[in-house]
């Protein structure tokens, strides 16, 4: 990493294999990602947003080129590497909040923590600081089904951040959501960026979002088409 | 991690309690039934060694090899000494003489003719003796269903279904027909003073019980006897130690080409009961095995069906950076804790079942009329060592190899496509 940069992506490729030919994904993507960013990768459906947010997140790997997170190489990390990367510094917020329902939100909040082995009593203030952060201290025992779509997301934001990674990857987050909820959501979001400068990165055609957002790669048919910052 | 996993199990009734269930059910069974069919077995080979070979048994070679005839022209002879030398070379076994005859037992009315008749099927055996086990080997004191036990010569016991079929009374006179060792026609009164009920079929059709001296004097067989049984102390079969007692008695003998020889036999050895010892000996790990495999299928799709239903929440796992390895491994941790739970409920239960079992039994007396087997009337369980065990580690490993088998779909997965996947 130099001069506060995350994500150094170099001419990166990425095929998927159909019958004896393939599917050419991502073409001569060249990035950098910087700490304390809010940016989206914005485009229509196929334009290769999911596949360079997985790349990012390591749970992909780059044909060609070389896509290099936090000092890590994501092309030359084995499963257990990427899955280390993920559980320590990246942290992942979905569509359809993907909550565990047997467990309730300080739980659920709680399990990134459990897989770092942490002890319960740093646990349990991370925990707290997380649930601070997203306002949800009040519904720290109910569960998934007796929450809103918007609660729901915000127990996954507060999951993702619950252990303060360095960054955060955000695939559709207001999908699911009203316009009141998604704008409650995104000025969470932006308040723990600016606050933590923790780095958020969006995949999203979600106008609600890109109006958010303070860097915005476009993308079409593969390839970075516009890469602007956003004055706010 | 593991009160994490706990607690998710106690939450998800779908996680824990179909399997567990299905453990439970799968444990009851095989502890219940290997009772069942062990104490079937083990009561089946006690009432063949308590009524017909003894752990060991001394026949002469001939008597052998027609036994079923019981021919007792061949019995043995100068049994008095053979029984001397036996109680001094092995003091800790009871060794006892009988026997076995058949014959025609008549009843004569009050001119002596006879008023009705029937087959019997007789034991000799030693009544009159204060320190005679033969009494509590053969439960015949609590067998007795109306009148005493012989305690005079020329008294008699005969099966109470015999008693009712032949219309014979307490205190009537029965005459046996019979031949003696020697072949003639062997005559003689006894009195009837008592009637008995084995629970045993076989024995319960004809039997005439009488003092070894009484039916000795019958048929002419003076210090001679049919059979020579040996039991060993606490009444529990041990084959290898009677294997060395029956080859150590045989090797005297093996220089004596007589037919009249002496040989012993040991209890797996008599009557193809080594078929029925084999099988009790096999059937419990017949049983567990079926049930880890039958169990393990079930439990395999139950998992199959489980993953189905947490495919989101592995995703998730995986995604925030759990790896598959560790996945896998909490469910594991999850079926040992369902095996667990299971397999002691259903162990629990088996038990309770199988006691009851063992205490009430189960009355097949009315199925069972022509059964020709040393077979009790009453089937009932039998708890021994094995039955706190025969359940409990299949219903973990089935438990266990289900799982396994079912989350090999972990690794399967790939993280590329996990975005995808958990939009749905």
């Amino acid at each position: 990493m130099k001069n506060g940069q995350l994500i150094t992506i170099t001419d990166m490729v990425k095929d998927y294999p159909i019958g004896k030919g393939y599917f050419r994904a991502l073409e001569d993507i060249n990035l950098t990602i910087g700490e304390g960013e809010f940016a989206g990768l914005v485009g229509p459906s196929g334009s290769g947003k999911t596949t360079l947010l997985n790349i990012i997140g390591s749970l992909d790997v780059p044909s060609k080129g070389d896509a290099n997170v936090l000092g890590h190489s994501i092309g030359q990390l084995n499963a257990r590497q990427s899955a280390q990367l993920r559980n320590h510094h990246l942290g992942f917020i979905f569509q359809t909040y993907n909550l565990l329902p047997v467990y309730n939100v300080f739980e659920n909040v709680e399990l990134p923590l459990l897989l770092l082995k942490m002890e319960k009593n740093k646990r349990y203030e991370l925990v707290n600081q997380a649930l601070d952060w997203v306002g949800l201290q009040d519904k720290r025992k109910s569960r998934p089904a007796q929450l809103s779509g918007g609660e729901c997301q915000r127990v996954s934001i507060a999951r993702a951040m619950v252990k303060q990674p360095k960054i955060v990857l955000a695939d559709e987050p207001t999908a699911n959501l009203d316009a009141e909820n998604s704008h409650n959501i995104l000025q969470t979001m932006e308040t723990l960026n600016r606050d933590l400068k923790t780095t958020f990165i969006f995949a999203t055609h979600d106008e609600k979002v890109i109006q958010y957002l303070h860097r915005k790669i476009s993308l079409f048919d593969g390839k970075v088409a516009k890469d602007e910052q956003v004055k706010k | 991690m593991i009160t994490f996993i706990i607690k998710g199990l106690l939450r998800d009734r779908h996680r824990s309690l179909f399997p567990v269930i299905m453990v439970t059910i799968g444990v009851f069974i095989t502890v219940f039934f290997q009772a069942f069919m062990g104490g079937i077995l083990t009561d089946m080979v006690d009432s063949t060694a308590r009524f017909s070979t003894g752990h060991v048994k001394i026949m002469s070679r001939a008597y052998m090899e027609n036994e079923d005839q019981l021919p007792n022209d061949l019995a043995l002879t100068g049994v008095d000494a053979i029984m001397q030398d036996l109680k001094q070379k092995y003091p800790d076994i009871t060794w006892v003489k009988r026997i076995k005859y058949g014959g025609l037992l008549d009843i004569p009315d009050e001119n002596g003719e006879t008023r009705s008749q029937g087959a019997v099927a007789g034991f000799g055996v030693d009544l009159h003796n204060p320190k005679s086990t033969e009494i509590s080997t053969l439960n015949i004191a609590n067998s007795i269903v109306s009148g005493r036990m012989p305690d005079k010569p020329g008294e008699i016991l005969i099966s109470d279904e015999m008693a009712r079929d032949l219309k014979i009374a307490l205190g009537d006179k029965a005459t046996l027909i019979s031949s003696t060792m020697f072949g003639s026609m062997a005559i003689y009164n006894f009195k009837v003073v008592g009637t008995i009920k084995f629970g045993i079929p076989m024995m319960d059709r004809g039997a005439m019980i009488a003092d070894i001296s009484d039916i000795q004097e019958a048929l002419n067989m003076e210090d001679a006897a049919g059979e020579i049984l040996g039991y060993l102390p606490g009444g529990v079969y041990d084959d290898k130690v009677c294997a060395k007692i029956a080859d150590n008695f045989n090797a005297g003998y093996t220089d004596n080409e007589s037919g009249f020889a002496p040989v012993m036999s040991k209890l797996q050895e008599i009557s193809g009961l080594s078929d029925y010892l084999a099988l009790a000996n096999n059937m419990a790990s017949t049983i567990a095995m079926i049930f880890v495999i039958i169990m393990s299928i079930v439990l395999w799709n139950a998992g199959l069906l489980g993953g189905l239903r947490r495919y989101g929440e592995v995703g998730v796992r995986l995604a925030i950076g759990e790896h598959k390895g560790h996945v896998y491994s909490s469910l594991l941790v999850e079926s040992v804790a369902i095996g667990l739970v299971g397999s002691v409920i259903g162990t629990g239960i088996g038990l309770m079942m199988a006691y009851w079992m063992q205490t009430k039994g189960w009355d097949f007396s009315n199925t069972m009329k022509n059964v020709n087997m040393m077979i009790p009337l009453v089937f009932r369980a039998r708890i021994t060592s094995v039955t706190y065990y025969i359940g409990f580690f299949p219903g973990l490993i089935s438990t266990l190899l289900g799982t396994a088998l079912a989350g090999v779909g972990i690794y399967k997965r790939q993280t590329a496509s996990l975005f995808k996947e958990l939009e749905t």
